[in-house]
């Protein structure tokens, strides 16, 4: 089991910053190598730009904690868990963590290492719309 | 029309598997001749013994340090400066044909471009370049990409896969169900990474290689400058050459390496004079690094299984050998040799048996940090062939590629143009090279510098989690060529230690500009 967290100082209110993560259907649009998903309910089914379909389990959107949080359900996973958190620094400053815990280790480290692509997306966009 | 350039490199191959360097197992003859030819360097050092940095300083002229792709997994960024671009701009037609790995091969997301170039069906796409110009990849405007093994989306993996998918499961598994190395054992031994495989020669990466490289060759007219970069995959494991070719080397013949003492506790007290790291890995308390199989545990490794991985490995240094006679064969009939540089060497090396270890990490010791280079200049230069005994890095690869185009180096390249003899080095000062590691993977943090003069290797274990900064390692290379009596500790070379110590410091300390280290997003 491995488990990884990158993190990100957005400039941009923690309202902003949640408004571009808490779609589930929003993923293709920050999350670099996804290029589309469907949504249903609780389960969201992502595809790489590999052609690789991953289904997942959302398990927390909570707009109160600004806490997403989902699960990949695919075999070639024994366990997953992934998280993204949205800390209010104050005003127009943000922080967002995203963790992912795996096992195989490596898959850990090659979705964890994706998410600081995610990240940096993320920031463009909050930082974005925050000018607006 | 300038002098064309062949930079022909290997993966993870020792100095001493050529013939010309003293190697007894493979057969090497068009080497031998290039070095006869040229310029042959006795102590080439990498600036990192794993691929992707070290590769990164080839095409950058940069250490890890300044260029940012610290360690196998952390991807060059796009926008570091790039030889290939250089050269793009003075006009040269570029290529590079096989192993590339500036950017992650796992890439579950397809977010590189060295693993979508394939599937989009196009030799190159256009990135940002480091003067916020756009241009072709990397500045190659030709790609062809191929690695150890046919599972993936590089270039020659595709080919198989449409090809010849009957052949495909005669190769190793590189990688096993959990995506680490994979650790089964094969051949007649069980050794790790080692299978008998069906495929064809001529369907083998090698060969692909070598036969792309001529394809691309033929589209070039007599005029044209051209820059080619033909990369084989091997002889880095898995040791799993083409099936009819093993008979060349019998591995029941091959006696066992010099730094392979048959006897377990000898190798054991040789490992237990070197930093602790070395004797944990060996007994499996500890895999600093991917590039080692994760469920094998060094201190299984019979002998019977070192000189099979050493026989296997001697088959596919041969069948280089062979491919890079046909690659010059081709220039000879095209009339072109004379006006072309050939420049051989590959990114690290390989443990190979040395003191009961395979494969690679942060042991910095000649088995992994001497490496073949060759230089034949164009005969039309009529320069002199040598023998350089002085240490050189391949960061002045990049370099002395545009020296041979005509051009002095930019700000951006840290190491010098090569020495074409011994007074040149000394005129020029080149008395030392570094080599740099540090690695970070699953809470296991390793960080080392190394540099290496003609008389001395000196290690420094900066603090990690293996190491709290006290440790490090001392080879006196004059009589102790095996580095196998750490003196780091000893008060005789008191002086040596603080001289070379203070090499390290100038190395750390040494001026220009550093790109922001990169994220480890990958494994390899």
């Amino acid at each position: 089991m491995a488990s990884l967290r990158y993190e990100k100082r957005i400039k941009a209110s923690a309202d902003v910053v949640w408004s571009v993560v808490t779609r589930p259907e929003s993923i293709p649009e920050w999350f670099p190598g996804i290029v589309s998903c469907s949504v249903e309910g609780t389960t969201r089914v992502v595809t790489t730009a590999s052609g690789m379909e991953i289904p997942e389990e959302i398990i927390c959107n909570d707009s109160l904690q600004r806490r997403f949080a989902y699960r990949i359900t695919a075999p070639a996973y024994t366990f997953h868990f992934a998280s993204i958190d949205v800390i209010d620094l104050g005003d127009n400053d943000s922080l967002c963590v995203y963790a992912t815990t795996a096992e195989p280790d490596t898959l850990a480290l090659l979705i964890g290492g994706a998410t600081v692509g995610a990240l940096l997306e993320i920031q463009r966009i909050a930082e974005s719309r925050a000018k607006i | 029309m300038g002098r064309k350039i062949l930079f022909i490199t290997t993966d993870q191959q020792r100095y001493d598997t050529l013939g010309v360097n003293g190697g007894e197992l493979a057969r090497t003859p068009v080497l031998d001749r290039l070095a006869a030819q040229g310029i042959r360097y006795e102590r080439c050092q990498p600036t990192s013994v794993v691929c992707m940095p070290s590769r990164a300083s080839m095409l950058t002229g940069q250490f890890p340090s300044t260029h940012g792709a610290w360690m196998n997994g952390v991807a060059l960024a796009i926008d570091a400066p790039s030889v290939a671009g250089s050269l793009h701009d003075l006009g040269y037609a570029t290529a590079l044909i096989g192993k590339a790995h500036f950017e992650p091969f796992m890439d579950l997301f397809g977010r590189f471009a060295e693993n979508s170039l394939a599937s989009l069906g196009i030799p190159t796409i256009e990135q940002p370049w480091f003067d916020g110009r756009r241009g072709v990849h990397r500045g190659f405007d030709y790609l062809e990409f191929a690695t150890h093994g046919v599972m993936g989306p590089l270039h020659y993996a595709k080919w198989m896969q449409a090809q010849h998918p009957e052949a495909l499961d005669g190769f190793y598994p590189v990688v096993d169900g959990e995506l680490n190395v994979n650790a089964a054992g094969g051949g007649d031994t069980g050794a790790p990474q080692v299978k008998f495989n069906d495929v064809p020669r001529e369907w083998y990466h090698t060969d692909w290689v070598a036969d792309r490289t001529i394809e691309w060759l033929n589209t070039q007219d007599d005029g044209d400058d051209w820059f080619c970069w033909m990369s084989f995959p091997d002889p880095h494991h898995p040791w799993d050459p083409p099936a009819s070719e093993r008979g060349r080397v019998d591995w029941r013949d091959v006696p066992l390496p010099a730094n392979y003492p048959e006897e377990a506790r000898l190798r054991e007290s040789l490992l237990d004079q070197k930093a602790r790291h070395w004797r944990a890995w060996y007994d499996g308390r500890v895999v600093s690094n991917y590039e080692a199989p994760k469920k094998w545990v060094p201190a299984t490794l019979t002998a019977d299984q070192v000189r099979e991985v050493n026989a296997l490995n001697a088959v596919e240094v041969e069948l280089i050998d062979e491919a890079i006679g046909r690659v010059l064969k081709t220039l000879e009939r095209k009339g072109w040799d004379d006006d072309v540089d050939v420049i051989f060497t590959t990114d690290h090396g390989e443990l190979q048996g040395d003191f009961g270890l395979l494969f690679k990490g942060p042991y910095h010791v000649d088995g992994l940090m001497r490496l073949p280079l060759i230089w034949r200049p164009a005969p039309s230069a009529k320069t002199a062939p040598s023998v350089v005994r002085a240490p050189v890095s391949l960061v002045s690869l990049a370099a002395t590629f545009l020296m041979v185009a005509g051009e002095n180096a930019p700000e951006w390249v840290e190491g010098a143009v090569l020495p074409q003899n011994d007074e040149d080095a000394r005129a020029r000062s080149i008395d030392a090279t570094v080599t740099e590691w540090d690695s970070e993977l699953f809470g296991v943090g390793v960080h080392v510098r190394s540099v290496v003069t003609q008389d001395y290797l000196y290690t420094e274990y900066l603090p990690g989690t293996m190491h709290d900064g006290s440790e490090g390692e001392l080879y006196d290379l004059a009589d102790d060529p095996l580095q196998r009596v750490n003196r780091f500790g000893d008060s005789r070379y008191a002086d040596v230690r603080s001289t070379l110590s203070e090499r390290l410091r100038d190395h750390a300390n040494r001026p220009g500009e550093r790109a922001t280290p990169g994220v480890l997003v990958a494994p390899v």
